[in-house]
């Protein structure tokens, strides 16, 4: 047969690597700069943009979002046409995916910044970026599938399939969690209130995990290493059932975010249950990579490449095993809220995700460039760098986490809480420090990469259309008989349709009850919609990212009933879009801030916000000194009484046209009991909306706690 | 345009556990008779696609 000469588009793999070197490094120093002011709160310079609670989420989307996303794409787009035999679809379609994701990225460092969030976690960014996203997966969705399908290898590769799990899934997270009704340009409310937006929030942030850290970059393991250690994998049998298994039981896992919460139990059991058993697949995989080396371990002695894809494959194995641990109910009431999941996820981050990128950067480029690395010796010098760092990263933060979480939950013999929440953080101050220290080395390691890459590409050529041949695919004229996967597997449209049934199965089953049956979320009667200058005040809570150190959920735990008050009830969140339980607890619990039994006068929040160590001597929060200056923006609150009463609060009808003056009573009132404290302020500033929501937190159900809480089942 | 409280409940929601649990059974079943099915031969032939370009 007459073979075909095409060409492999280098160019596109060049942007996308180049893109993910550059966004590491951002995203990396990003994360450095968060773990200082963790221990050194005036690191924030005291400037609204640069403050914990707007530059960590910046950190999280420029790791996610451009470093391991750009890598991803570099990897797939350098893998799919080989494997495929083909050069992709259209290099039009590949360039506006790129330049569409950059801009994506750069919109989103300049709103995450400006304090622009819908504060839910990993989905951060705004309705207008939501639907940038959108666009550009679909793009990218095109191009992979029409270089699918004019391929000239009659097999989908296992890595493929990875690729197609990893498109149809995120699109179906991306769009569901992102359903939100817009108040402004940049300013919208979650379609889900409280109980629904933390159940539909964690099955995308789990799911975010799962599809977009980890079945692409499982593809990229799947294609680089066979091709880095030149041999097949140990067991393409495993590998199929390592995939079919992976996304099926993954997407059930999400409830383990949200155990011991106000979340139905039978949701979280569901969730526990598919958690555990996801170590399965997880190490099926893990185990499936390290035996391909079997034989070969003496290339990992020389190959650089090789090194840094055995920690990356035995980090994903630790983070897979670490993960179902802490799913169970009796290790997660002691991880969670704590800095053991902060050092979970960097085992994850630093060694599976960052490992492999480093690894594939390091294979690809002197490809490319039709040359060899520059200095194998830095390279290993990178590699051990980052493992030390990983371990430096991550041990202590352990250590922080179990020995913080212990001391919550100490009580003395006469039956009082024995520490102080400002005890337990300013304890294990010299841990987060030598975190810092860990993810220095971890950097200066990316930056020696950074140095051999570029001696790497001035000492090459760069080939932007690499030559290659294949024969074209002919139509069986009379198909053997075969056995019928073989038939799904060549269909990458029928392999697509699967993969949305199977992942669509596991998010139905557990939001389809709770939305739908009213005993989920129990109504209770004197739960009341937030007044405006609450709602405004929440507003400000949300922009300044305050969910990422505080938590407003208290477990049924005796040390936080003690500590916090009466444990969090489901319908106490009904009028909450989005909710903001948080995920860790750098400062106390503030679900009942307002209740009486840890009411503070408005004056202590007013000094809190000035300076939290006068307050609080030792406190590692940062200055919010802007509030007390910012003025509240009173025009959008008829807008956002509008919203709110379209989802469902019932506000009064035509309420919107008279909350300002409801606002301004409520803010008067507060700015006179500041001047009875000799706090002399305008009543419309910003600081005085916050006390407002901060002082109203928990009061719904106070006069009902010394009986049980009537639920409306 | 709010989710919560159209059901008192789901009507035959008794069923759904038995359905998940059977759902679960046959998806693993029938994925593991087809890999065990497949032929070795064929298998290696796929997996060194990656190798061959």
């Amino acid at each position: 047969m007459q073979v075909e000469k095409f060409y492999y588009d280098n160019k596109i793999v060049k942007a996308f690597g180049l893109a993910t070197i550059l966004f590491g490094i951002v995203g990396m120093l990003a994360g450095l700069w968060v773990a200082i002011q963790i221990y050194y709160p005036e690191s924030s310079l005291n400037l609204a943009a640069t403050t914990f609670g707007r530059l960590r989420p910046l950190h999280t989307n420029a790791i996610i979002f451009a470093f391991v996303g750009n890598a991803s794409f570099a990897g797939i787009y350098y893998s799919l046409q080989r494997l495929c035999k083909a050069r992709m679809f259209s290099d039009k379609l590949s360039w506006i995916h790129f330049w569409g994701w950059q801009l994506i990225i750069a919109a989103a460092a300049i709103t995450l910044l400006m304090g622009k969030t819908t504060g839910k976690e990993y989905a951060e960014l705004e309705w207008p970026i939501d639907i940038a996203i959108t666009l550009v997966w679909v793009i990218f969705g095109i191009n992979m599938f029409g270089t699918i399908i004019k391929r000239r290898e009659r097999h989908l590769y296992v890595a493929i399939w990875f690729y197609i799990a990893t498109w149809v899934t995120v699109a179906m997270l991306h769009i569901v969690n992102s359903i939100e009704i817009p108040v402004s340009a940049l300013k919208s409310y979650s379609w889900y209130a409280g109980v629904q937006d933390a159940l539909v929030q964690w099955w995308y942030g789990h799911n975010a995990v799962a599809f977009f850290l980890t079945t692409p970059v499982l593809g990229l393991m799947y294609y680089f290493l066979p091709k880095a250690a030149n041999r097949p994998v140990y067991s393409y049998r495993l590998s199929i059932i390592h995939f079919w298994a992976l996304i099926f039981i993954y997407i059930w896992a999400g409830p383990h975010h949200l155990l011991y919460t106000a979340l139905p139990d039978w949701a979280q059991s569901l969730g526990v249950v598919f958690s555990v058993m996801l170590i399965a697949p997880s190490w099926g995989g893990m185990l499936n990579g390290l035996f391909t080396l079997r034989g070969a371990w003496d290339k990992v002695r020389e190959d650089p490449v090789l090194k840094f894809m055995v920690v990356a494959i035995t980090c994903y194995g630790m983070s897979t095993f670490e993960g179902p641990m802490l799913s169970l109910k009796n290790v997660n009431a002691i991880s969670h809220f704590s800095d053991w999941t902060i050092a979970h996820v960097h085992i994850g981050g630093l060694g599976w995700n960052g490992f492999l990128a480093f690894a594939i950067l390091y294979y690809m480029i002197p490809k490319m460039w039709g040359t060899n690395l520059y200095s194998k010796k830095l390279a290993t010098n990178h590699f051990w760098l980052g493992t030390i760092g990983i371990i430096l990263y991550a041990v202590p933060l352990y250590w922080a986490g179990f020995e913080q979480s212990l001391m919550w939950k100490q009580f003395t013999p006469e039956g009082q809480i024995k520490y102080d929440f400002l005890q337990t953080v300013t304890n294990i101050k010299p841990m987060y420090i030598a975190r810092s220290v860990g993810g220095s080395l971890y950097l200066i390691g990316a930056l020696m990469m950074v140095y051999n890459i570029y001696k790497t590409i001035v000492s090459g050529k760069f080939i932007a259309n690499e030559a290659a041949e294949a024969a074209p695919l002919v139509k069986e004229a009379h198909p053997k008989k075969e056995y019928w996967h073989r038939v799904i597997e060549r269909k990458p449209v029928t392999m697509l349709v699967l993969s949305l049934i199977l992942v669509a199965i596991g998010g139905l089953v557990q939001m389809i009850p709770t939305f739908l049956v009213k005993s989920n979320v129990p109504t209770i009667a004197s739960v009341k919609p937030y007044t405006p200058l609450e709602l405004q005040g929440r507003d400000i809570y949300v922009r300044e990212g305050c969910y990422t150190c505080h938590s407003q959920m208290i477990r049924p735990f005796r040390d936080e009933v003690a500590r916090y008050g009466e444990y969090s009830k489901a319908g106490e969140f009904v009028y909450d879009h989005p909710f903001q339980w948080g995920s860790k607890r750098t400062g106390p619990d503030l679900a009942r801030e307002g209740h009486d039994k840890n009411k503070r006068p408005d004056s202590w929040h007013y000094t809190h916000m000035y300076d939290p160590r006068l307050t609080s001597p030792g406190s590692l929060m940062p200055r919010y000194i802007w509030l007390l200056d910012n003025k509240i923006d009173t025009a959008s609150t008829p807008a956002k009484i509008r919203a709110m009463k379209t989802l469902g609060v019932p506000y009064p009808d035509g309420y919107d046209k008279i909350a300002n003056r409801d606002l301004m009573h409520q803010a008067d009132s507060i700015a006179s009991n500041l001047k009875k404290d000799k706090i002399e302020t305008a009543s419309n500033v910003e600081v005085i909306a916050l006390i407002a929501y901060l002082q109203r937190l928990g009061r719904d159900i106070q006069g009902e706690a010394k009986k049980p809480i009537a639920e409306n089942k | 345009m709010k989710f919560i409280n159209y059901l008192e409940k789901v009507s035959g929601v008794e069923i759904m556990g038995l359905v998940s649990l059977l759902i679960f059974v046959v998806f693993f079943s029938v994925m593991l008779t087809m890999v065990f099915r497949t032929k070795k031969k064929e298998l290696q032939e796929i997996s060194r696609i990656p190798l061959d370009n």
